[in-house]
């Protein structure tokens, strides 16, 4: 939007330096004037803010080398990772419909809560989560009284005591779930020599998330014609190399949901990746929360600078400047 | 419209004390209104999925809880 508010005359030599800032900081003056000396006077005007014309040449070829080297090392990096992962022997997983897909959208917390039973009865024979503590159940997935509870049924290592002895003792809110091995060493002796992972963080751990947690979990099946699989392993296709260590673990009906939810295999590795969601992202809900209100204040904000920007330069855009020789 | 204006001009914005005071109040007003608004838009969008939407559900124990609080 330019409007003209009329000639002003610049008849002083003083003056001069507002009229160069004028004609700088508008370039929509020229549409204005319409004038072919106003357009060369604004190019030569805008060559004074160019560094690069007073460098020297030699500066200028290191530059553009350096330019030209950095792009070819980023693309060359870019085109040996692409390559990387269309050799590797794994059946990449297709995105589920999560309910918490959205921008705006939470986890599910009732489902996070039946994840939680599916890890403690399933998982936690053999995976530990040593980063989640009980008091992070309180207000996400259990009442506090609930955690609590939780907490007691598991025996915690403490000490020394009095006598110097370590002892067991129930758990309590502030204990983080248990490690079922003493070290990784006595994990992958009882696992044929594969760790299982600690889970505390594995759908950030892992290409594809809680995609790929779902899909491997219910992605056992007999390997195809011309694999064999070693003795003690087991064939999945959406883990590297096919043979995976952990076998199989979610069958229809392996355990019972405290709220009734019928428990077939999807159902418990539905659920068991949301709650392993939520685990390596506990800030998950606040993080969409507080994305909703950035964005709403930022408009907003936004919406007024861009208007009050226009308002302070619509005179200075709108300004007709004109020279007149002194007669 | 006008009138209005030169009212609240002259019997806040004109001395700093009731500026500072109406941009303070202001902005404490603001901000409760903002937080009410977005946390109901969230709520709404995340409807049946939060926890306190399914806390209800989970019997004796989230009574207790209550009760102790």
């Amino acid at each position: 939007m330019h409007y003209t508010r009329g000639h002003i005359t610049f008849s002083r030599p003083g003056t001069c330096i507002i009229a160069k800032m004028a004609a700088v900081a508008c370039r929509g003056v020229r549409t204005v004037l319409g004038k072919s000396a106003g357009t060369s006077i604004l190019t030569h005007q805008s060559a004074k803010f160019s560094t690069l014309r007073e460098m020297a040449t030699a500066r200028k070829a290191v530059l553009a080398a350096m330019g030209v080297v950095g792009g070819g090392a980023a693309g060359l990096a870019y085109a040996l990772n692409q390559s990387v992962k269309a050799s590797d022997l794994e059946l990449h997983t297709v995105k589920f419909p999560w309910s918490h897909d959205g921008v705006f959208s939470s986890l599910d917390h009732a489902s996070i809560r039946r994840g939680y039973e599916v890890y403690k009865n399933v998982c936690a024979a053999c995976h530990s989560m040593k980063y989640i503590a009980f008091r992070n159940l309180v207000g996400v997935s259990h009442t506090e009284a609930e955690a609590k509870d939780e907490a007691m049924g598991v025996q915690i290592d403490d000490g020394p005591d009095d006598e110097g002895m370590m002892f067991k003792r129930p758990g309590k809110l502030s204990d983080y779930f248990p490690n079922p091995y003493p070290n990784d060493e006595a994990a992958r002796a009882a696992n044929n020599g594969a760790l299982p992972p600690d889970l505390s963080y594995i759908t950030s751990a892992r290409h594809g998330g809680e995609n790929y947690i779902f899909s491997l979990l219910t992605g056992y099946c007999d390997p195809p014609a011309g694999v064999t699989v070693r003795e003690g392993l087991y064939y999945n296709p959406y883990f590297v190399g096919g043979a995976i260590g952990m076998a199989q673990a979610l069958y229809n009906e392996v355990m019972e949901y405290s709220d009734g939810t019928p428990a077939t295999a999807s159902q418990m590795a539905k659920d068991v990746s949301v709650f392993l969601k939520w685990a390596a992202e506990p800030e998950h809900d606040d993080r969409k929360r507080m994305a909703l209100k950035a964005i709403m204040m930022f408009s907003m904000l936004f919406t007024i600078t861009y208007y009050i920007k226009r308002h302070k330069w619509a005179v200075l855009k709108s300004r007709k400047i004109a020279y007149k020789p002194p007669q | 419209m006008a009138g209005a204006i030169s009212r609240v001009y002259q019997n806040i914005f004109r001395r700093t004390s009731t500026f500072i005071l109406a941009a303070v109040g202001g902005a404490f007003m603001f901000e409760r209104g903002f937080d009410l608004l977005t946390e109901g838009i969230y709520d709404n969008i995340n409807q049946g999925k939060l926890w306190k939407h399914v806390k209800h559900r989970y019997g004796q124990a989230s009574l207790e809880d209550e009760e102790e609080e």
